[in-house]
């Protein structure tokens, strides 16, 4: 089982006010099998930390590693699907889902009958022929999802993907994150805002503060696997436990960024 | 892009063409206008179909026609395979850009017509030299648009294709290339008229045969039914070539339309 990690990682950008702090040295792993959610407003670093992870941005403190191999770059193994679906909208649905097959030369025939595979699993099955344009931004996220799924990498990086979906929608592919989580064991690294989101999925979730981007909290919450065990999703959003944490994270945030104004000023 | 649909202004454009149809018809045929400075227009019908037939200054008008369509293609193909290559290379890196554009924002808005004898006197006064003043009014366009279009693809959709495993080239040409392609054949399109209207520059320059070289030999005559005819032509081609573009905007980059 590779875990992918973050030792002692940090980002410091040159800026023409002198160097600025993005974030922290972080160390952090995402193990497979994981869901961990990096938490936190604007600025506090978490897309810093993605992008690292992803091998977009290299650290310059620290590294990230999978098991024992420095990431240099992006690749395969840590597939990401974006908040702006970044998908290629002269390309229909299905060829989308195979657009990483076809990267690694695979023939027509094949990719297309293993992209119609995922985009069933993802629910959209009888879209596959449908053009980008066409669709919604729930159905863009499935897309997306069935993309990252078809190069069958060891981690998902997800930058806030349910960011811009409405209310049902979101719960709605959270269900569906968390079967592909169970179906698959893949490692997922999230990022959000939203409080519920991280708590309902988050197998570990790290607050993040902003001003310099640091992680200021750890939690390891149990919702998703009750989720999985069968209990009902909405006994376990209205659970005691639940809204207690959802309350003592709130508070944290709240916390966090009066101290982080204190530093500013 | 286009709210309105099509055809609602259909009236206008078509009250507009038919008064100055009738205008034109009304001053000729009165006689207010000697048919030396302005023919009729039926005057003008039956020398297009003279001209199909029997031809001009030793060629038919399909021969005319014929030698400008090589030219302009000609410089036309030479461009997409140069300009839309420079061009993605120039968004592509900053350092090609820097090398180049200078280069391109030179020569770009100085007339076709004011290095031409420049380039007689390099080349000669053969075929050379109209499709290398065709093909230089043609790249600059052709090139900005495409770089440009290159500079606007979403950094995300390069992030994507880099974590699904691209390579350098496979996002430059699966990714970079088709984001990029409504600019590049809006480019093409403003890069074919362009082209287009520096043929007749070109073909004033010792041609034996082309539509420019056609009215030019007829204005010298003073026979301005062909000059209106050919001019009426030159139009005409020019918007079939226009309309044949828009299909294949609408063909290849017909997915902007959601966007």
């Amino acid at each position: 089982m590779a875990v992918l990690s973050a030792k002692g990682a940090g980002v410091v950008y040159r800026s023409a006010r002198g160097p600025v702090e993005a974030l922290s040295p972080v160390t952090l792993d995402v193990g497979q099998g994981e869901i961990v959610i990096a938490l936190g407003a604007s600025g506090c670093g978490k897309s810093t930390l993605l992008n690292m992870f992803a091998g977009f941005v290299a650290p310059t403190s620290g590294q990230i590693v999978v098991d024992d191999r420095p990431v240099t770059g992006p690749g395969p193994d840590r597939a990401v699907v974006f908040q702006d679906d970044a998908l290629m909208p002269w390309l229909s649905a299905l060829e989308n889902v195979a657009f990483g097959l076809r990267l690694r030369g695979m023939g027509k025939a094949e990719r297309l009958e293993r992209a119609r595979a995922l985009l069933d699993e993802v629910g959209l099955g009888a879209f596959g022929g449908h053009r980008i344009s066409e669709m919604s931004g729930g159905m863009r996220q499935r897309v997306g999802l069935a993309r990252a799924l078809a190069v069958k990498p060891d981690f998902l990086l997800m930058d806030e993907p349910l960011g811009a979906l409405d209310e049902l929608n979101r719960e709605r592919m959270q269900v569906l994150l968390l079967q592909v989580w169970q179906a698959t064991g893949k490692g997922i690294f999230l990022i959000t805002h939203s409080i519920e989101e991280a708590l309902f999925l988050a197998t570990e979730l790290v607050l993040l503060s902003p001003r310099p981007g640091r992680i200021v909290r750890r939690y390891h919450p149990g919702f998703a696997r009750r989720f999985l065990a069968g209990e009902p999703i909405r006994s376990v959003r209205s659970d005691p436990d639940f809204l207690a944490m959802r309350e003592e994270l709130t508070l944290a945030i709240l916390a966090s960024e009066e101290e982080a104004e204190a530093h500013g000023q | 892009m286009d709210s309105e649909p099509r055809g609602s202004h259909a009236g206008s454009s078509a009250l507009m063409l038919g008064s100055l149809l009738a205008l034109w018809w009304a001053v000729t045929a009165s006689g207010l206008i000697s048919p030396l400075f302005l023919p009729g227009p039926g005057q003008i019908l039956g020398r297009v179909v003279d001209l199909a037939r029997h031809g001009f200054v030793g060629a038919s008008l399909w021969q005319h026609a014929a030698a400008s369509l090589a030219r302009v293609g000609l410089a036309m193909l030479f461009a997409v395979i140069t300009a839309i290559p420079a061009g993605m290379a120039m968004g592509l890196f900053p350092r090609v850009n820097a090398a180049l554009d200078p280069l391109i924002e030179f020569y770009r808005p100085v007339p076709p017509l004011a290095y031409l004898p420049l380039i007689v006197i390099w080349f000669g006064i053969g075929e050379v030299t109209k499709v290398i003043l065709i093909y230089m009014a043609i790249f600059a366009p052709l090139a900005i648009a495409t770089a440009s279009g290159v500079r606007r693809v979403d950094p995300d959709r390069i992030r994507a294709a880099r974590s699904l495993g691209a390579s350098r080239d496979q996002i430059a040409w699966l990714v970079v290339f088709p984001s990029a392609l409504p600019d590049i054949l809006t480019g093409l399109r403003i890069a074919l008229g362009v082209g287009w209207s520096t043929l007749v520059a070109a073909e004033l320059v010792a041609a034996t045969r082309g539509l420019g070289f056609m009215v030019q030999s007829a204005s010298q005559m003073l026979v301005t039914d062909v000059v209106v005819a050919g001019i009426l032509v030159i139009a005409f081609i020019a918007l079939a070539l226009e309309l044949l573009l828009r299909r294949i905007e609408r063909r290849f980059a017909g997915w902007t339309a959601g966007r």
